[in-house]
């Protein structure tokens, strides 16, 4: 049968080709910088008054691209120009390749002709890329446009999500065709969707049924499967508990008595101890990451295994499961609620939880004389009735931020977990803001992070976005001085900011109210104060120099080899 | 242990770069490689000789692959009946009195001589590795001055 024939498009260029594929595929907002290789692409942004967020560095439009897309699942759009504007967008798709965000990168690159001539900000963006993308683009011919832009999205968004980058030689942007948009992608050798092994599901329900401590490992592949729902209705009706990863956070809701916490190196007692202590542990979406599974040989040393990933390679790639089921977690939930499976007896078990959480809950000495950021944390989870979207960089307030604030939805943690990218937070929760306009956006930042993206700070200001940046300010990067005091002798090589920027005075500079809070006894009247606006504010607050997230696992040690507070 | 892979891959700039790239990331060398276009030259035929610790990382790997985009196909066939095949070009001395000796010599390998000099020779091998190998150990003491490999290609015999 032949093709019925495509309709001729009127003549258009690259560049308004590109926008009006990105308007085909529901791009709402670009965040982007530009640049002389992408001219062409600002022009069309320009004419077309396509939305435009101007970030003021290209690592801000990478993280805000990834704040969105964590939010909401749907992929963040960057454009930069080559050379320079491409690789500082390079630290941005990183992160986004570890934790699986879907985005979409396009950078400019100069002329066809001149690529491989060392031109003017040229830089060879595909090598670069190659390893921190699910896969890249170069565009050869103005036609093919349409088809890469479309496979770049369906590759961004499907599968193990992440991020794909289009590299766009300038001629190829200004070159115009009439050519019609595309039908349906075409990549048969790409299975984002893979059949679910039944067999293996049954078996692992088998296993269940015959389990006495079973337990619910949940990662961000809940989150990127949208499987929250599932997961809840599985753990309640086999009172399965759950222990999440940092990722996993707000698949359960911290209030649920069949939740555990997070677990990893500063996960909560009981959940790491329940991870090394259950006799079966599925694991729905997580990687068993070197900062849950720490030491891997030792790692629920008496359980059955099994996991479920939408990746094929992560089965098997740190710790072997008896059941390993590839799949979509909300597909291969629906099938392990859809079986008759009986419910094991737990009943001693989750006793045995209850006495564990009772004799070793989360906790921090509460003091009369500082403000503790722990106790900041939870007075923002009280403040926001534990709804906000809470984004956060990188260090020992991003822990305290996971283990203190009270999650309750799917994708409510904006953070960056496996790169542990610093300077991420204020950019990620601009695109959090912007993807979310009347969802409360909540920044936990450390003084270290706050001072490596601070510029951003200009995008929050001149969009009137409403993002309350708490500043935990212990005037040093804190974790790392942690591990030196742990692990180095208390050497603190490097880690001390003897001398600091007046972070109030900075956000005012911007033209953002700031709060500089010092006072235990009024802490919590003041942060209500200073949250009482819809505007945005930075709330400085002073917390303890040598205050320690704890409990801790030392790296390389199992899960019940936690340290304590003293 | 020895692992043979065999792959598919779009013919496309830089997709070569991916593929060798997952290997490097996981601090895989490549002991050969063979590629060139196959059919009607939209993809590549690749067979690629590794060593790696164990048939997990085999597995691992594998999947890794599996997971670009440009691979339309990967296996691997090293537990499989396969055929694997190398060809190689030899240049060895070869003065006017030695010529002879070194015409019967190389003929139990059903090599040819693809190239003559006054004083040299280019030999012209194709069969296994070891085939390869052993040719070469007999020049030796002739002199060899000049050897490319393409690295083995190969793959699955037939069943039945």
């Amino acid at each position: 049968m032949q093709a019925p024939e495509e309709q001729a498009m009127p003549e258009r260029n690259g560049a308004e080709l590109l926008l009006d594929t990105l308007t085909a595929q529901n791009v709402e907002m670009i965040f982007g910088y530009p640049g002389g290789a992408v001219l062409p692409l600002y022009d069309a942004v320009y004419r077309q008054q396509f939305r435009h967020i101007l970030v003021r560095h290209e690592q801000g439009a990478a993280h805000a691209a990834e704040g969105y897309a964590k939010a909401t699942g749907k992929p963040g759009v960057v454009f930069v120009t080559s050379g320079p504007g491409a690789t500082n967008a390079i630290t941005g798709i990183a992160d986004a390749m570890m934790d699986s965000a879907p985005i979409v990168v396009f950078t400019g690159q100069v002329g066809t002709g001149a690529i491989g001539s060392d031109a003017f900000q040229e830089a060879d963006v595909l090598s670069m890329t190659a390893s921190i993308t699910k896969n890249n683009y170069q565009v050869h011919d103005v036609r093919d446009l349409p088809r890469i832009i479309n496979e770049a999205f369906y590759v961004a968004t499907t599968g193990r999500k992440g991020p794909v980058l289009i590299d766009l030689p300038k001629d190829i942007v200004n070159a115009t065709t009439n050519a019609p948009l595309p039908a349906a992608v075409n990549l048969p050798q790409y299975r984002p969707t893979p059949e679910i092994d039944k067999r293996q599901v049954a078996a692992l329900m088998a296993a269940l049924s015959q389990a006495h401590k079973p337990l619910l490992l949940v990662g961000n592949g809940v989150h990127a499967a949208a499987a929250q729902t599932e997961v809840q209705r599985f753990a309640q009706r086999y009172q399965v508990p759950v222990v999440s990863t940092l990722l996993g956070l707000g698949v359960m809701p911290n209030a649920s008595p069949l939740f555990l916490g997070m677990g990893g190196m500063h996960g909560v007692y009981t959940a790491n101890i329940a991870l090394s202590e259950c006799d079966l542990l599925i694991n729905v979406g997580s990687r068993f990451d070197d900062r849950l599974a720490t030491a891997p040989q030792k790692f629920a040393p008496y359980a059955t295994i099994a996991h479920i990933d939408i990746d094929a390679a992560e089965l098997g790639k740190i710790i072997p499961a008896t059941y390993p089921i590839e799949g979509d977690a909300k597909a291969v939930l629906q099938l392990m609620l859809r079986s008759s499976a009986t419910k094991p007896e737990v009943s001693a078990w989750q006793q045995q939880l209850q006495q564990w959480q009772a004799a070793h809950p989360l906790s921090y000495e509460k003091g009369t004389a500082e403000i503790k950021p722990q106790q900041v944390v939870e007075l923002v989870g009280e403040l926001t009735h534990g709804d906000a979207y809470v984004v956060t960089d990188v260090g020992q307030h991003q822990m305290w931020a996971a283990q203190y604030y009270p999650f309750k939805h799917q994708h409510q943690l904006i953070t960056s977990g496996g790169l542990g990218t610093m300077g991420f937070g204020i950019p990620a929760a601009i695109g959090t803001k912007l993807a979310a306009p009347d969802k409360q956006v909540v920044l936990f930042i450390g003084d270290g992070g706050i001072q490596m993206t601070s510029e951003e700070l200009e995008v929050i200001a001149a969009n009137d976005l409403d993002i309350k940046i708490v500043l935990l300010n212990n005037h040093m990067l804190g974790m790392v001085r942690q591990w030196q005091d742990l692990f180095y002798d208390r050497r603190r090589s490097a880690t001390v900011f003897d001398h600091q920027p007046n972070f109030t005075k900075l956000a005012e500079a911007y033209g953002i109210t700031a709060h500089h809070l010092t006072d235990p006894q009024t802490v919590a009247a003041d942060l209500a104060a200073a949250f009482a606006t819809t505007h945005a504010a930075l709330i400085e607050v002073a917390i303890p120099e040598l205050e320690p997230v704890m409990p801790m696992i030392a790296p390389g040690k199992p899960n019940n080899e936690m340290m304590e507070r003293d | 242990m020895r692992r043979v892979l065999t792959c598919l891959l779009s013919n496309d700039p830089g997709v070569l770069n991916r593929f060798t790239g997952t290997l490097t990331r996981r601090q895989v060398n490549i002991n050969s490689i063979s590629i060139s276009p196959v059919g009607d030259n939209s993809a590549s035929r690749v067979t690629a000789i590794v060593y790696l610790d164990n048939e997990t990382t085999a597995k691992q790997l594998v999947a890794q692959l599996n997971k670009q985009i440009d691979v339309l196909e990967i296996h691997d066939i090293t537990d499989q009946p396969h055929v694997e095949r190398e060809l190689a070009l030899i240049r060895v001395n070869a003065a006017a009195n030695k010529r002879a000796e070194l015409f019967a010599m190389v003929q139990p390998f059903r090599a040819d001589v693809v190239d003559v000099a006054l004083d040299s020779l280019m030999l012209q091998i194709t069969g296994s590795r070891d085939k390869v190998n052993a040719l070469l150990r007999v020049v030796q003491p002739y002199g060899v001055t000049q050897v490319v490999r393409t690295g083995v290609a190969g793959f699955t015999r037939a069943e039945g």
